[in-house]
Protein backbone atom coordinates (compact mmCIF):
# COMPACT_ATOMS: atom_id res chain seq x y z
CA UNK A 1 0.00 0.00 0.00
CA UNK A 2 1.01 3.47 -0.97
CA UNK A 3 2.45 5.63 2.07
CA UNK A 4 -0.10 7.11 4.16
CA UNK A 5 -1.32 10.47 2.64
CA UNK A 6 -1.91 11.55 6.61
CA UNK A 7 -0.04 9.28 9.43
CA UNK A 8 -0.77 10.41 13.21
CA UNK A 9 1.31 8.32 15.53
CA UNK A 10 1.09 8.06 18.89
CA UNK A 11 0.53 11.88 20.14
CA UNK A 12 -0.41 13.11 23.35
CA UNK A 13 -2.69 16.01 23.87
CA UNK A 14 -3.14 18.35 27.06
CA UNK A 15 -5.87 21.10 27.75
CA UNK A 16 -3.27 22.72 30.89
CA UNK A 17 -3.21 19.90 32.96
CA UNK A 18 -6.09 17.54 31.28
CA UNK A 19 -4.27 14.49 29.23
CA UNK A 20 -7.34 15.12 26.35
CA UNK A 21 -5.20 12.61 23.55
CA UNK A 22 -3.68 9.60 24.91
CA UNK A 23 -0.99 8.35 22.17
CA UNK A 24 -3.52 7.59 19.55
CA UNK A 25 -2.36 6.66 15.97
CA UNK A 26 -4.04 6.24 12.44
CA UNK A 27 -3.88 6.95 9.05
CA UNK A 28 -5.84 8.51 6.16
CA UNK A 29 -5.50 7.14 2.85
CA UNK A 30 -5.77 9.35 -0.02
CA UNK A 31 -9.03 9.46 -1.42
CA UNK A 32 -10.20 7.74 1.52
CA UNK A 33 -12.82 9.05 4.00
CA UNK A 34 -12.11 8.10 7.46
CA UNK A 35 -14.31 8.86 10.57
CA UNK A 36 -13.51 9.33 13.94
CA UNK A 37 -16.02 8.14 15.97
CA UNK A 38 -16.94 8.51 19.87
CA UNK A 39 -19.03 9.89 22.86
CA UNK A 40 -18.91 13.32 24.02
CA UNK A 41 -15.24 14.31 25.25
CA UNK A 42 -13.73 11.41 23.72
CA UNK A 43 -11.05 14.10 22.16
CA UNK A 44 -11.99 13.81 18.30
CA UNK A 45 -12.20 17.65 17.89
CA UNK A 46 -9.18 17.82 19.74
CA UNK A 47 -7.63 15.48 17.28
CA UNK A 48 -8.85 17.29 14.75
CA UNK A 49 -7.61 20.50 16.15
CA UNK A 50 -4.53 19.46 16.45
CA UNK A 51 -3.92 17.95 13.10
CA UNK A 52 -5.30 21.79 12.09
CA UNK A 53 -2.72 23.35 13.76
CA UNK A 54 -4.19 25.22 16.54
CA UNK A 55 -3.07 22.90 19.26
CA UNK A 56 0.48 21.32 19.25
CA UNK A 57 1.03 17.25 20.53
CA UNK A 58 3.60 17.00 23.77
CA UNK A 59 4.84 13.78 22.45
CA UNK A 60 4.20 11.79 18.78
CA UNK A 61 4.20 13.07 15.50
CA UNK A 62 2.05 14.04 12.86
CA UNK A 63 3.20 13.80 8.77
CA UNK A 64 1.28 14.97 6.19
CA UNK A 65 2.30 14.06 2.88
CA UNK A 66 5.56 13.08 4.18
CA UNK A 67 6.07 16.05 6.33
CA UNK A 68 6.38 16.68 9.63
CA UNK A 69 3.78 18.74 10.49
CA UNK A 70 3.32 18.67 14.59
CA UNK A 71 4.50 21.57 15.61
CA UNK A 72 3.20 23.70 12.50
CA UNK A 73 0.90 26.45 13.37
CA UNK A 74 -2.66 26.39 11.36
CA UNK A 75 -1.20 29.45 9.14
CA UNK A 76 1.10 27.05 7.57
CA UNK A 77 -0.56 24.00 7.83
CA UNK A 78 -3.51 25.41 5.30
CA UNK A 79 -1.20 26.39 3.03
CA UNK A 80 0.05 22.73 2.78
CA UNK A 81 -3.47 20.99 1.66
CA UNK A 82 -5.37 20.68 5.20
CA UNK A 83 -8.71 21.93 5.67
CA UNK A 84 -10.52 22.17 8.76
CA UNK A 85 -14.40 22.83 8.92
CA UNK A 86 -14.75 23.39 12.47
CA UNK A 87 -17.76 22.11 14.80
CA UNK A 88 -20.04 24.72 15.30
CA UNK A 89 -19.33 25.58 11.70
CA UNK A 90 -17.79 28.94 12.98
CA UNK A 91 -18.15 30.98 9.63
CA UNK A 92 -17.97 34.74 10.34
CA UNK A 93 -21.60 36.22 11.12
CA UNK A 94 -20.73 39.59 10.12
CA UNK A 95 -19.56 39.05 6.96
CA UNK A 96 -20.69 38.13 3.44
CA UNK A 97 -21.10 34.91 2.19
CA UNK A 98 -18.89 36.04 -0.51
CA UNK A 99 -16.34 36.90 2.16
CA UNK A 100 -16.14 34.07 3.85
CA UNK A 101 -15.85 32.37 0.55
CA UNK A 102 -12.59 34.70 -0.22
CA UNK A 103 -11.44 34.03 3.70
CA UNK A 104 -11.16 30.52 2.74
CA UNK A 105 -8.65 31.13 -0.02
CA UNK A 106 -7.07 33.42 2.05
CA UNK A 107 -3.59 31.36 1.09
CA UNK A 108 -4.18 31.12 -2.10
CA UNK A 109 -3.29 33.71 -4.79
CA UNK A 110 -6.05 36.03 -5.45
CA UNK A 111 -6.33 35.38 -9.43
CA UNK A 112 -7.49 31.63 -8.23
CA UNK A 113 -10.10 32.84 -5.99
CA UNK A 114 -13.16 33.69 -8.47
CA UNK A 115 -12.98 30.31 -10.23
CA UNK A 116 -13.01 28.15 -7.07
CA UNK A 117 -15.19 30.61 -5.84
CA UNK A 118 -17.34 29.96 -9.17
CA UNK A 119 -17.25 26.15 -8.48
CA UNK A 120 -18.68 26.35 -5.13
CA UNK A 121 -21.39 28.27 -6.35
CA UNK A 122 -21.94 25.38 -9.09
CA UNK A 123 -21.96 23.46 -6.42
CA UNK A 124 -23.86 24.91 -3.58
CA UNK A 125 -26.55 27.49 -5.55
CA UNK A 126 -28.06 28.64 -2.31
CA UNK A 127 -24.91 30.61 -1.64
CA UNK A 128 -24.50 32.19 -5.22
CA UNK A 129 -28.19 33.46 -4.34
CA UNK A 130 -27.31 34.56 -1.15
CA UNK A 131 -23.83 35.78 -2.04
CA UNK A 132 -24.03 39.46 -1.01
CA UNK A 133 -25.63 38.63 2.41
CA UNK A 134 -24.86 38.35 5.84
CA UNK A 135 -23.55 34.87 6.57
CA UNK A 136 -25.39 35.68 10.07
CA UNK A 137 -29.05 35.54 8.37
CA UNK A 138 -28.49 32.30 6.94
CA UNK A 139 -30.16 29.51 7.97
CA UNK A 140 -28.45 26.53 9.98
CA UNK A 141 -28.08 24.19 7.16
CA UNK A 142 -26.93 27.27 4.91
CA UNK A 143 -24.10 27.68 7.20
CA UNK A 144 -23.08 24.56 7.48
CA UNK A 145 -22.70 24.47 3.62
CA UNK A 146 -20.64 27.58 3.93
CA UNK A 147 -18.35 26.34 6.49
CA UNK A 148 -17.79 23.29 3.74
CA UNK A 149 -17.55 25.68 1.20
CA UNK A 150 -14.92 28.62 2.95
CA UNK A 151 -13.00 25.37 3.96
CA UNK A 152 -12.91 23.79 0.65
CA UNK A 153 -12.02 26.95 -1.03
CA UNK A 154 -7.97 26.35 0.27
CA UNK A 155 -8.50 23.46 -2.28
CA UNK A 156 -7.15 21.10 0.37
CA UNK A 157 -5.87 17.46 -0.17
CA UNK A 158 -7.35 16.64 3.24
CA UNK A 159 -10.95 18.16 4.02
CA UNK A 160 -11.62 17.61 7.79
CA UNK A 161 -15.20 18.06 8.44
CA UNK A 162 -15.99 18.22 12.68
CA UNK A 163 -19.55 17.48 13.26
CA UNK A 164 -21.07 18.76 10.09
CA UNK A 165 -24.58 17.28 10.49
CA UNK A 166 -24.30 18.56 14.36
CA UNK A 167 -27.76 20.82 15.15
CA UNK A 168 -29.35 20.06 11.46
CA UNK A 169 -32.82 18.56 10.74
CA UNK A 170 -32.86 15.42 9.79
CA UNK A 171 -33.47 16.12 5.95
CA UNK A 172 -30.30 18.54 6.24
CA UNK A 173 -28.27 15.75 7.72
CA UNK A 174 -28.92 13.97 5.24
CA UNK A 175 -28.03 16.81 2.54
CA UNK A 176 -25.51 16.99 4.24
CA UNK A 177 -23.68 13.62 4.14
CA UNK A 178 -24.41 13.68 0.34
CA UNK A 179 -22.75 16.19 0.14
CA UNK A 180 -19.64 14.29 1.46
CA UNK A 181 -20.23 11.66 -0.62
CA UNK A 182 -20.25 14.08 -3.68
CA UNK A 183 -17.15 15.24 -2.31
CA UNK A 184 -15.55 11.34 -1.69
CA UNK A 185 -16.61 10.38 -5.65
CA UNK A 186 -15.09 13.87 -6.71
CA UNK A 187 -11.62 12.61 -5.07
CA UNK A 188 -11.07 14.23 -2.02
CA UNK A 189 -9.65 12.81 1.04
CA UNK A 190 -12.17 13.53 4.02
CA UNK A 191 -11.40 12.67 7.48
CA UNK A 192 -14.91 12.60 9.23
CA UNK A 193 -16.14 13.60 13.02
CA UNK A 194 -19.21 12.72 13.89
CA UNK A 195 -21.70 11.85 16.44
CA UNK A 196 -23.94 10.89 14.03
CA UNK A 197 -21.98 7.17 13.93
CA UNK A 198 -24.48 5.03 11.74
CA UNK A 199 -24.42 7.69 9.15
CA UNK A 200 -20.83 8.42 9.25
CA UNK A 201 -20.27 4.74 8.87
CA UNK A 202 -22.19 4.55 5.71
CA UNK A 203 -20.13 7.08 4.24
CA UNK A 204 -16.99 5.85 5.68
CA UNK A 205 -14.17 3.80 3.92
CA UNK A 206 -12.69 3.04 7.37
CA UNK A 207 -13.57 4.14 10.54
CA UNK A 208 -11.93 4.36 14.13
CA UNK A 209 -13.75 4.67 17.46
CA UNK A 210 -11.94 7.04 20.05
CA UNK A 211 -12.86 6.15 24.02
CA UNK A 212 -11.34 8.86 26.29
CA UNK A 213 -8.57 9.82 24.76
CA UNK A 214 -7.66 6.35 22.91
CA UNK A 215 -8.57 4.35 19.93
CA UNK A 216 -10.49 1.68 21.01
CA UNK A 217 -11.81 -0.36 17.28
CA UNK A 218 -10.93 0.43 14.16
CA UNK A 219 -11.84 -1.45 11.30
CA UNK A 220 -14.05 -0.52 7.44
CA UNK A 221 -16.64 1.41 7.94
CA UNK A 222 -19.21 -1.82 7.72
CA UNK A 223 -16.59 -4.18 9.59
CA UNK A 224 -17.44 -1.03 12.68
CA UNK A 225 -21.46 -1.02 11.62
CA UNK A 226 -21.24 -4.84 12.51
CA UNK A 227 -19.41 -4.68 15.44
CA UNK A 228 -21.88 -5.39 18.79
CA UNK A 229 -19.48 -3.14 20.53
CA UNK A 230 -20.22 -0.26 18.16
CA UNK A 231 -23.90 -1.39 17.72
CA UNK A 232 -24.43 -1.03 21.76
CA UNK A 233 -22.34 2.05 22.34
CA UNK A 234 -23.21 4.08 19.49
CA UNK A 235 -25.93 2.82 17.34
CA UNK A 236 -28.65 2.18 19.81
CA UNK A 237 -28.66 -1.79 20.11
CA UNK B 1 -25.36 82.56 16.61
CA UNK B 2 -21.48 82.87 15.31
CA UNK B 3 -20.58 81.76 19.08
CA UNK B 4 -22.71 78.44 19.45
CA UNK B 5 -21.37 77.49 15.34
CA UNK B 6 -17.68 78.42 17.22
CA UNK B 7 -17.86 76.20 19.54
CA UNK B 8 -19.79 73.71 17.56
CA UNK B 9 -16.64 73.91 15.47
CA UNK B 10 -14.13 73.36 18.61
CA UNK B 11 -16.07 70.33 19.48
CA UNK B 12 -16.24 68.66 16.19
CA UNK B 13 -12.06 69.28 16.23
CA UNK B 14 -11.39 68.45 19.67
CA UNK B 15 -13.44 65.59 18.85
CA UNK B 16 -11.59 64.47 15.66
CA UNK B 17 -8.75 64.37 17.95
CA UNK B 18 -10.77 61.96 20.60
CA UNK B 19 -11.82 60.22 17.03
CA UNK B 20 -8.07 59.32 15.79
CA UNK B 21 -6.98 58.15 18.98
CA UNK B 22 -10.56 56.10 19.52
CA UNK B 23 -9.59 54.39 16.55
CA UNK B 24 -6.56 52.63 17.96
CA UNK B 25 -8.56 51.64 21.22
CA UNK B 26 -11.15 50.07 19.24
CA UNK B 27 -9.14 48.41 16.45
CA UNK B 28 -6.86 47.10 19.51
CA UNK B 29 -9.70 45.91 21.15
CA UNK B 30 -11.68 43.93 18.39
CA UNK B 31 -8.83 42.41 17.16
CA UNK B 32 -6.86 41.60 20.02
CA UNK B 33 -9.40 41.68 22.75
CA UNK B 34 -7.67 43.90 25.46
CA UNK B 35 -7.77 47.29 26.38
CA UNK B 36 -4.54 48.83 25.97
CA UNK B 37 -4.52 51.57 28.74
CA UNK B 38 -0.99 52.59 27.58
CA UNK B 39 -2.72 53.70 24.55
CA UNK B 40 -2.99 57.33 25.72
CA UNK B 41 0.93 57.45 26.83
CA UNK B 42 2.17 56.29 23.54
CA UNK B 43 0.43 59.73 22.23
CA UNK B 44 2.53 61.64 24.79
CA UNK B 45 5.84 59.76 23.26
CA UNK B 46 4.76 61.11 20.05
CA UNK B 47 4.10 64.37 20.86
CA UNK B 48 7.40 64.73 22.36
CA UNK B 49 9.09 63.09 19.09
CA UNK B 50 7.91 65.88 16.97
CA UNK B 51 8.76 68.10 19.43
CA UNK B 52 12.04 66.77 19.64
CA UNK B 53 12.59 66.45 15.57
CA UNK B 54 10.96 70.25 15.49
CA UNK B 55 12.53 72.45 18.09
CA UNK B 56 15.75 70.54 18.86
CA UNK B 57 16.90 69.60 15.74
CA UNK B 58 15.24 72.12 13.82
CA UNK B 59 13.79 70.12 11.31
CA UNK B 60 10.90 70.45 9.03
CA UNK B 61 6.99 70.23 10.76
CA UNK B 62 6.48 67.36 8.30
CA UNK B 63 9.64 65.60 8.94
CA UNK B 64 8.47 65.43 12.42
CA UNK B 65 5.44 64.37 12.17
CA UNK B 66 6.93 61.82 9.80
CA UNK B 67 9.20 60.72 12.41
CA UNK B 68 6.70 60.56 15.15
CA UNK B 69 4.47 58.22 13.49
CA UNK B 70 7.40 56.13 12.89
CA UNK B 71 8.69 56.11 16.67
CA UNK B 72 5.13 55.63 17.74
CA UNK B 73 4.49 52.88 15.19
CA UNK B 74 7.95 50.78 16.46
CA UNK B 75 6.69 51.47 20.13
CA UNK B 76 3.21 50.12 19.67
CA UNK B 77 4.73 46.74 18.08
CA UNK B 78 7.47 46.74 21.11
CA UNK B 79 5.21 46.94 23.98
CA UNK B 80 2.86 44.41 21.86
CA UNK B 81 5.61 42.02 21.57
CA UNK B 82 7.58 42.46 24.86
CA UNK B 83 4.80 43.28 27.38
CA UNK B 84 1.25 41.82 25.44
CA UNK B 85 1.77 38.31 23.62
CA UNK B 86 3.46 36.43 26.44
CA UNK B 87 -0.31 37.41 27.81
CA UNK B 88 -1.85 35.95 24.80
CA UNK B 89 -3.37 33.19 26.85
CA UNK B 90 -3.97 34.63 29.98
CA UNK B 91 -7.06 36.55 31.96
CA UNK B 92 -8.03 39.53 30.37
CA UNK B 93 -7.35 40.98 34.21
CA UNK B 94 -3.83 40.27 34.10
CA UNK B 95 -3.39 41.80 30.44
CA UNK B 96 -5.54 45.05 31.77
CA UNK B 97 -2.97 45.53 34.79
CA UNK B 98 0.06 45.03 32.33
CA UNK B 99 -1.09 47.58 30.37
CA UNK B 100 -1.66 49.61 33.44
CA UNK B 101 1.71 49.45 34.32
CA UNK B 102 2.67 50.22 30.92
CA UNK B 103 0.88 53.30 31.21
CA UNK B 104 3.31 54.22 34.05
CA UNK B 105 6.76 52.97 33.01
CA UNK B 106 6.04 55.04 29.68
CA UNK B 107 5.26 58.36 31.78
CA UNK B 108 7.99 57.96 33.79
CA UNK B 109 10.24 57.04 31.15
CA UNK B 110 9.39 60.12 29.55
CA UNK B 111 9.89 62.05 32.39
CA UNK B 112 13.17 60.54 33.26
CA UNK B 113 14.00 61.92 29.71
CA UNK B 114 12.42 65.25 29.32
CA UNK B 115 12.11 66.13 33.05
CA UNK B 116 8.70 66.97 34.51
CA UNK B 117 8.28 70.62 33.68
CA UNK B 118 5.87 71.39 30.79
CA UNK B 119 6.80 71.98 27.37
CA UNK B 120 5.48 74.76 25.01
CA UNK B 121 4.61 72.86 22.17
CA UNK B 122 4.44 75.18 18.70
CA UNK B 123 1.63 74.24 16.04
CA UNK B 124 2.51 72.32 13.38
CA UNK B 125 0.28 74.15 11.58
CA UNK B 126 0.80 77.83 10.73
CA UNK B 127 -1.36 79.81 13.11
CA UNK B 128 -4.35 82.13 12.16
CA UNK B 129 -7.68 80.99 10.04
CA UNK B 130 -10.81 81.59 7.93
CA UNK B 131 -12.87 84.31 9.09
CA UNK B 132 -16.83 83.60 8.22
CA UNK B 133 -19.99 85.75 8.84
CA UNK B 134 -18.28 88.90 7.95
CA UNK B 135 -15.52 88.60 10.84
CA UNK B 136 -17.56 86.91 13.35
CA UNK B 137 -16.76 83.08 12.95
CA UNK B 138 -13.72 82.04 12.86
CA UNK B 139 -12.19 78.79 12.11
CA UNK B 140 -8.64 78.21 12.83
CA UNK B 141 -6.46 76.34 10.63
CA UNK B 142 -5.33 73.61 12.88
CA UNK B 143 -9.21 73.24 13.49
CA UNK B 144 -9.63 72.70 9.77
CA UNK B 145 -6.39 70.71 9.05
CA UNK B 146 -7.94 68.43 12.40
CA UNK B 147 -11.36 67.97 11.37
CA UNK B 148 -9.70 67.06 7.44
CA UNK B 149 -6.87 64.77 8.98
CA UNK B 150 -9.63 62.60 10.91
CA UNK B 151 -12.30 62.48 8.06
CA UNK B 152 -9.35 61.31 5.61
CA UNK B 153 -8.18 58.76 8.43
CA UNK B 154 -11.72 57.22 8.84
CA UNK B 155 -12.06 57.18 4.93
CA UNK B 156 -8.95 55.34 4.37
CA UNK B 157 -9.08 53.00 7.56
CA UNK B 158 -12.69 52.06 6.28
CA UNK B 159 -11.08 51.02 2.92
CA UNK B 160 -8.59 49.49 4.29
CA UNK B 161 -10.87 46.91 6.38
CA UNK B 162 -13.19 46.72 3.89
CA UNK B 163 -11.12 45.87 1.11
CA UNK B 164 -7.74 44.71 1.57
CA UNK B 165 -6.64 40.96 2.63
CA UNK B 166 -4.87 42.07 5.90
CA UNK B 167 -8.23 44.39 6.70
CA UNK B 168 -10.24 41.18 6.17
CA UNK B 169 -7.92 39.36 7.94
CA UNK B 170 -8.41 42.07 11.20
CA UNK B 171 -12.22 41.74 10.95
CA UNK B 172 -12.49 37.86 10.85
CA UNK B 173 -9.61 37.61 13.60
CA UNK B 174 -12.29 40.08 15.49
CA UNK B 175 -14.69 38.15 14.61
CA UNK B 176 -13.75 34.63 15.59
CA UNK B 177 -9.81 34.15 16.48
CA UNK B 178 -9.88 30.60 16.02
CA UNK B 179 -11.84 30.70 12.79
CA UNK B 180 -9.32 32.86 11.18
CA UNK B 181 -6.23 30.89 12.03
CA UNK B 182 -7.96 27.98 10.66
CA UNK B 183 -8.45 29.95 7.34
CA UNK B 184 -4.40 30.31 7.64
CA UNK B 185 -4.55 34.03 8.94
CA UNK B 186 -1.52 34.22 11.02
CA UNK B 187 -3.29 36.08 14.14
CA UNK B 188 0.50 37.16 15.45
CA UNK B 189 1.15 39.30 12.70
CA UNK B 190 -2.83 40.94 12.51
CA UNK B 191 -2.17 41.64 15.92
CA UNK B 192 1.44 43.59 15.29
CA UNK B 193 0.13 45.27 12.24
CA UNK B 194 -2.84 46.64 14.39
CA UNK B 195 -0.80 47.84 17.17
CA UNK B 196 1.32 49.73 14.11
CA UNK B 197 -1.33 50.91 12.78
CA UNK B 198 -3.39 52.31 16.03
CA UNK B 199 0.39 53.63 17.09
CA UNK B 200 0.72 55.83 13.69
CA UNK B 201 -2.37 57.13 14.44
CA UNK B 202 -1.88 58.03 17.81
CA UNK B 203 1.36 59.64 16.86
CA UNK B 204 -1.03 61.68 14.50
CA UNK B 205 -3.65 62.41 17.30
CA UNK B 206 -0.66 63.86 19.54
CA UNK B 207 0.60 66.34 16.55
CA UNK B 208 -2.68 67.59 16.15
CA UNK B 209 -3.91 67.86 19.75
CA UNK B 210 -0.31 69.39 20.73
CA UNK B 211 -0.91 72.09 18.02
CA UNK B 212 -4.16 72.99 19.15
CA UNK B 213 -3.61 72.55 23.21
CA UNK B 214 0.24 73.83 23.06
CA UNK B 215 1.17 71.92 26.54
CA UNK B 216 3.32 68.90 26.88
CA UNK B 217 4.24 66.95 29.80
CA UNK B 218 4.52 63.56 31.02
CA UNK B 219 0.87 62.94 31.87
CA UNK B 220 -0.34 64.78 28.43
CA UNK B 221 -1.73 61.77 27.00
CA UNK B 222 -3.41 60.47 29.96
CA UNK B 223 -6.78 62.59 29.91
CA UNK B 224 -7.20 62.49 26.62
CA UNK B 225 -7.11 58.59 26.47
CA UNK B 226 -9.00 58.34 29.14
CA UNK B 227 -11.20 60.37 27.20
CA UNK B 228 -10.93 58.36 23.74
CA UNK B 229 -11.10 55.19 25.71
CA UNK B 230 -14.96 56.64 26.65
CA UNK B 231 -15.03 57.49 23.01
CA UNK B 232 -15.26 54.02 22.03
CA UNK B 233 -17.31 52.54 24.47
CA UNK B 234 -20.14 55.39 24.16
CA UNK B 235 -19.95 54.25 19.87
CA UNK B 236 -19.68 51.04 20.72
CA UNK B 237 -15.77 49.12 21.10
CA UNK B 238 -14.70 47.18 18.67
CA UNK B 239 -16.53 49.22 16.05
CA UNK B 240 -14.46 51.72 13.88
CA UNK B 241 -17.39 53.81 12.73
CA UNK B 242 -18.37 53.95 16.44
CA UNK B 243 -15.01 55.33 17.68
CA UNK B 244 -15.67 57.96 15.13
CA UNK B 245 -19.11 59.04 16.23
CA UNK B 246 -18.46 58.53 19.73
CA UNK B 247 -15.09 60.32 19.27
CA UNK B 248 -16.79 63.90 17.56
CA UNK B 249 -19.93 63.51 20.46
CA UNK B 250 -17.82 63.36 22.90
CA UNK B 251 -15.74 66.71 21.56
CA UNK B 252 -19.46 68.17 20.86
CA UNK B 253 -20.52 67.57 24.70
CA UNK B 254 -17.44 68.14 26.29
CA UNK B 255 -16.63 72.12 25.12
CA UNK B 256 -20.54 72.55 24.79
CA UNK B 257 -20.97 71.88 28.31
CA UNK B 258 -17.71 73.87 29.03
CA UNK B 259 -18.97 76.66 27.23
CA UNK B 260 -22.57 76.29 27.82
CA UNK B 261 -23.04 75.21 31.75
CA UNK B 262 -19.80 75.04 33.66
CA UNK B 263 -16.46 75.51 32.53
CA UNK B 264 -15.05 73.24 35.48
CA UNK B 265 -17.63 70.66 34.51
CA UNK B 266 -16.91 69.83 31.16
CA UNK B 267 -14.77 66.45 31.96
CA UNK B 268 -17.47 65.49 34.11
CA UNK B 269 -19.74 65.65 31.32
CA UNK B 270 -17.62 63.21 29.16
CA UNK B 271 -17.84 60.64 32.16
CA UNK B 272 -21.64 61.07 32.35
CA UNK B 273 -21.52 60.05 29.45
CA UNK B 274 -19.89 57.02 29.58
CA UNK B 275 -21.79 56.14 32.46
CA UNK B 276 -25.28 56.88 30.92
CA UNK B 277 -24.28 54.90 28.03
CA UNK B 278 -23.26 51.89 30.25
CA UNK B 279 -26.57 51.70 31.69
CA UNK B 280 -28.94 52.53 28.58
CA UNK B 281 -27.10 50.59 26.00
CA UNK B 282 -24.03 48.87 27.39
CA UNK B 283 -23.03 47.85 23.54
CA UNK B 284 -22.35 51.47 22.86
CA UNK B 285 -24.30 53.49 19.61
CA UNK B 286 -23.08 51.01 16.67
CA UNK B 287 -22.04 48.03 19.08
CA UNK B 288 -23.50 45.04 17.45
CA UNK B 289 -24.77 41.99 19.71
CA UNK B 290 -24.91 39.28 17.27
CA UNK B 291 -27.29 36.38 17.98
CA UNK B 292 -26.39 33.55 16.99
CA UNK B 293 -28.73 31.17 14.69
CA UNK B 294 -28.52 27.30 15.32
Amino acid sequence: MAEPMLKVDGIDVYYGAIHAIKGISFEVHENEVVTLIGANGAGKSTTLNTIGGLMKPRTGKIEFLGQNISAMPASKVVPLGIALCPEGRRIFQQMTVRENLEMGGYTRPASEIQDTMDEMFGRFPRLKEREKQIAGTLSGGEQQMLAIARALMSHPKLLMLDEPSMGLAPILVDQIFDIIKELHKAGTTILLVEQNARKALQVADRAYVLETGKITLSGTGEELANSDEVRKAYLGG
Amino acid sequence: MSTFLSNLISGVSLGSVYAIIALGYTMVYGIAKMLNFAHGDVIMIGAYMCFVMMFNLNTPAFVGVLIAMAVCTLLGITIERLAYKPLRQATSLSVLITAIGMSYFLQNLAQLIWGANPKSFKSVIPSGGLSLMGGSLKISYVTIVTIIASVLIMVVLTLFVNHTKMGKAMRCVSEDRGAAELMGVNVDLTITVTFAIGSALAAIAAVLMCSAYPTLKPTTGSMPGIKAFTAAVFGGIGSIPGAMLGGILLGVIEILGKAYVSSELGDAFVFAVLILVLLVKPTGLLGKKIHEKV
